[in-house]
């Protein structure tokens, strides 16, 4: 059991980790990837929603008809997201202003859909539980990578803190949409390069 | 038969469970998101109203109900005598409601100032009502008798070029604060009042 439990989680942080090879998930990815912070805090976020409703889903999946098992996710997957709105609200203000509209279109957000139908709705709970964190964990560190890189080159700082010296240039391409993109291609092919050997 | 019982059982108990459990994490929030949005939002644009006061407005305020709708207003007081008051007033903007913090002198009935406290516009059009204080300040010293309108709807403020409804709801706000503040004068005098003793 335990052993199962660990492949069904290391899948989501390398052979399966979600907005590389997956290519799921993309609206959040791309916008919200400005700082390694707002990056990390929509990772947790959707980490929080897919744990939850994994476990649930799958510990409803005996009781949930077929015919309407797409309503039921939507239903727990909103309930979820609302915590976590709520809660981003209560006890990180400013980081909820940042994220704005993107915390709520987590409800749509394909990853969390997709494991509930994919995996969670098939499986026992507790690999549910661990296919949710891995996938979670995954997003998180994809979004941070991204996040880490173009705001190194778009404002010059990681964290906050700046990193190089005063002369630097701002490449400020990085942080508009456009950056984006073309950071997330070649983030996507280097993975490629290194899957390949 | 049985399976449309069966949907129409699972999918009401999972909404009514759902509904239940929104319902307590909101309550539970409630008082916390409260005072985030006083901290973040609230606080700053009081800051910049209400800079010359001796005590700190957003201990000393108080409540008034204006149709249904709950107002709050900070007390600002020179040497342990109000003397200024600020509170909020909402315009209908391009993106959302604008919201706009207004300061009114209780002594001579006139804008202290006004600040922009949240709105969803164009960032670099709309968002500069927040961010350019040029704007604003048009307010500043205007007697509440005055009509609150952009030129082009025969009034005096001179509104932001490429951000018309911005600007319109902006004034908006304004009106509406005055209004308020016109229809709500009996009650406001009377707590002050009792501030002040």
């Amino acid at each position: 059991m335990a052993q199962s439990m660990v492949k069904e989680f290391t899948k989501g942080l390398w052979a399966e980790i979600p907005p590389f090879r997956l290519v799921l998930g993309l609206c959040p990815v791309l916008a919200v990837t400005k700082s390694v912070e707002n990056g990390i805090g929509m990772g947790i976020a959707t980490t929080f929603v897919l744990v939850c409703s994994n476990f649930l889903v799958s510990l409803l999946r005996n009781i949930i008809p077929t015919k309407v098992r797409i309503a039921c996710f939507i239903v727990i997957i909103a309930t979820f997201v609302t915590v976590v709105e709520l809660m981003m609200q209560a006890y990180t203000y400013p980081l909820f202003l940042k994220l704005g509209i993107f915390i709520p279109l987590i409800v749509v957000n394909c990853i969390v859909l997709g494991r509930a139908e994919a995996f969670a709705f098939k499986n026992a709970p507790h690999l549910a539980i661990a296919d949710g964190l891995g996938m979670g964990i995954g997003f998180t560190l994809s979004l941070g990578a991204l996040g880490a890189v173009r705001e190194c080159l778009g404002n010059g700082t990681i964290l906050g803190n700046t990193v190089f010296g005063p002369d630097f240039q701002p490449f400020t391409f990085m942080v508009e949409a456009p950056g984006a993109f073309v950071c997330l291609g070649l983030m996507l092919c280097l993975m490629n390069l290194i899957g390949k050997k | 038969m049985r399976e449309m019982i069966s949907m129409v059982v699972v999918l009401t108990v999972l909404s009514a469970f759902s509904g239940g459990m929104l319902a307590a994490v909101r309550t539970g929030t409630q008082d916390k998101i409260e005072n985030q949005v006083l901290k973040f939002q609230k606080a700053p644009a009081i800051k910049k109203i209400l800079s010359d006061v001796s005590n700190d407005p957003l201990q000393d305020r108080f409540k008034l109900m204006d149709n249904e709708e709950e107002i709050t207003f900070f007390v600002g007081k020179v040497d342990n005598k109000p003397q200024s008051i600020a509170f909020e007033g909402k315009g209908k903007g391009y993106g959302g409601d604008v919201g706009l913090m207004v300061g009114v002198n209780i002594e001579t009935d006139s804008i202290i100032g006004v600040w922009v406290t949240t709105h969803s516009e164009t960032p670099g059009l709309g968002s500069r009502a927040k961010d350019n204080p040029d704007f604003v300040s048009q307010f500043a010293g205007m007697g509440l008798d005055k009509v609150f309108a952009v030129k082009s709807d025969d009034g005096a403020i001179d509104a932001m070029s490429g951000a018309t409804i911005t600007s319109k709801a902006v004034c908006m706000a304004a009106k509406q604060a005055q209004e308020l503040y016109l229809r709500l004068k009996p009650e406001i005098q009377k707590q002050t009042q009792q501030m002040a003793n």
